[in-house]
């Protein structure tokens, strides 16, 4: 009740206190670092991410050159914003166009119920049951190296678990009482759906969404790694990491270290978010405490 | 009139909760239907709200057989229904606000703008403050939102009503309250009512006639 000011959510151990702000805190100071990188460093910096100079090959870091160059001589730290610029932009719309997808494909089976319902979550069994990684090479191959290619590979490969999400979902907003109440009350299936199912569904497909995020970044590092996503003189974390195999051979630590870092520093960032988020604003759990 | 006939309905195909009843109100009556609670009055009630698809029976409002129901039964024949459910927590959605809640039927089915008028009109006789429509469901009381459910039911003015333990969550002046709610409306339009309930004292002082759901399966078999 409104009334109430004692908020049962606030209450937690010492433990949670002391953690979910500071993971929350490091998440969001990372991410906006990110950020502001990623969208700054283009304008501001006047180096080109492409210029080689093989005077400073296989340089390790020094102040010139703070992540060492690799093996031709090219910027490392500019390379690896440039190629977390092109993740964050596959992974943001692959995540994107595979919530859309999956809360579509979800939505209308959990709805529809039935018959459609079934033959719809077999077509996502069968898709599942392909390696999507193989699913992805698959489509990939079908068009020339470019960004677009690895955002459709990603996301038509990655509803499957959206749309399971969200029409388990939807199934269970279907048999509650205020839809029984809404159909006497005149309203037509898209109405129902549009008013009262999906505004239900939407906080959860969300973090579906950007729970998304991570993974189809590390999915594009693996398409680039393996030689299938960008083409290969562009700067992508995963093509940054497969051409610095031979320096390892050769004492060079940093061409590997550096873009590998900066694949997993930002994925666990937009993890901690998305969890903060998952903490704070898990409808079901919010309504529960306040009844 | 409204008659249900040999209606056999469940959850589970072969395994029916309700068996060959038949009920009928007539216009204007009060039909009190008294039952220990899991026998399947609230799926009878569903049924005859159209709401729930029988396995086999008719139902026939004024005269015209539902052709389906749910979304299969036209829109005049399903909003000809007030429904009042037993627990209104579950049956508000939680994102609206009390005048969205109340005013939903009137935007999904009637004509707009007609909203206002009709809820400054409905609210106070069903003695909800108007403060308390800008609220959520989650802040406001089993009371106050069963009030808000039951001013939804009454919007498009139904001929008939159905209310499913309306009052079972409530006190006993709340329950008061609304019995005497559901009473003026019913003098005012002569709407018919199907109560479905567990307490005997308060079905048969609100009704005009008490079925026993022993006797109605009873009756059938």
């Amino acid at each position: 009740m409104a009334e109430l000011t004692w908020h049962p959510a606030r209450r937690g151990t010492a433990r949670d206190r002391g953690n979910r702000p500071l993971r929350l805190v490091a998440s969001a100071a990372i991410m906006a670092a990110v950020l502001l990188a990623v969208l700054l460093v283009p304008s501001l910096v006047p180096m080109d991410a492409q210029a080689v100079d093989l005077a400073a090959k296989l340089q390790p870091p020094s102040p010139a050159h703070p992540f060492g160059a690799d093996e031709v001589g090219r910027d490392l730290l500019l390379r690896c914003v440039y190629g977390l610029r092109v993740s964050l932009l596959v992974g943001v719309v692959a995540a994107l166009t595979a919530t859309v997808l999956g809360t579509a494909v979800g939505a209308l089976a959990g709805a529809l119920g039935g018959w459609a319902d079934r033959a719809v979550m077999r077509i996502v069994d069968l898709f599942s049951s392909v390696p999507h990684l193989l699913l992805g090479i698959f489509i990939v191959a079908m068009f020339r190296p470019g960004v677009w290619p690895v955002i459709i590979s990603v996301g038509l490969t990655h509803w499957l678990s959206t749309a399971r999400i969200v029409r388990a979902e939807v199934l269970s907003l279907r048999g509650r009482p205020f839809v029984d109440a809404a159909v006497s009350g005149g309203a037509s299936r898209w109405r129902v759906a549009v008013r009262h199912l999906l505004p239900g569904v939407l906080p959860r497909a969300g973090l579906a969404a950007v729970l998304m995020v991570p993974h189809a970044i590390w999915h594009e590092s693996a398409l680039s790694f393996l030689g299938l996503g960008l083409p290969a003189h562009e700067a992508s974390l995963g093509i940054m990491v497969n051409s610095a195999r031979s320096s390892l051979l050769a004492g060079g630590w940093w061409p590997t270290l550096f873009p590998g870092l900066f694949i997993i520093v930002p994925t666990l960032a937009v993890a901690g978010l998305a969890g903060a988020w998952r903490e704070r604003l898990d409808p079901r759990r919010r309504s529960e405490l306040m009844l | 009139m409204l008659e249900l006939t040999d209606i056999t309905a469940g959850y589970e195909r072969g395994r029916p909760v309700v068996r060959d009843v038949s009920l009928a109100v007539a216009p204007g009556e009060a039909v009190g239907l008294l039952g220990p609670s899991g026998c399947g009055k609230s799926t009878l009630a569903r049924v005859a709200a159209l709401l729930h698809r029988p396995e086999r029976g008719s139902v026939v409002v004024d005269g015209q057989a539902a052709p389906g129901w749910r979304h299969r039964a036209p829109r005049t024949l399903r909003t000809a229904f007030g429904v009042v459910f037993q627990q209104p927590r579950l049956a508000a959605d939680p994102r609206l606000r009390l005048a969205d809640l109340i005013a939903e039927p009137l935007r999904a089915a009637g004509p707009r703008g007609a909203a206002a008028e009709r809820l400054a009109e409905l609210v106070p006789r069903v003695g909800l403050s108007p403060e308390l429509l800008g609220r959520r469901p989650h802040e406001v009381s089993d009371g106050q939102l069963q009030r808000a459910c039951l001013a939804r039911a009454l919007i498009l003015r139904p001929r008939w009503l159905i209310c499913d333990e309306m009052t079972a969550m409530l006190d006993a002046s709340t329950t008061a309250a609304l019995v005497a709610v559901v009473e003026e409306y019913r003098s005012m339009t002569g709407a018919g009512l199907l109560a479905v309930g567990h307490d005997r004292v308060l079905l048969e002082r609100w009704c005009n006639r008490t079925v026993r759901w022993e006797l109605l399966t009873r009756d059938a078999s």
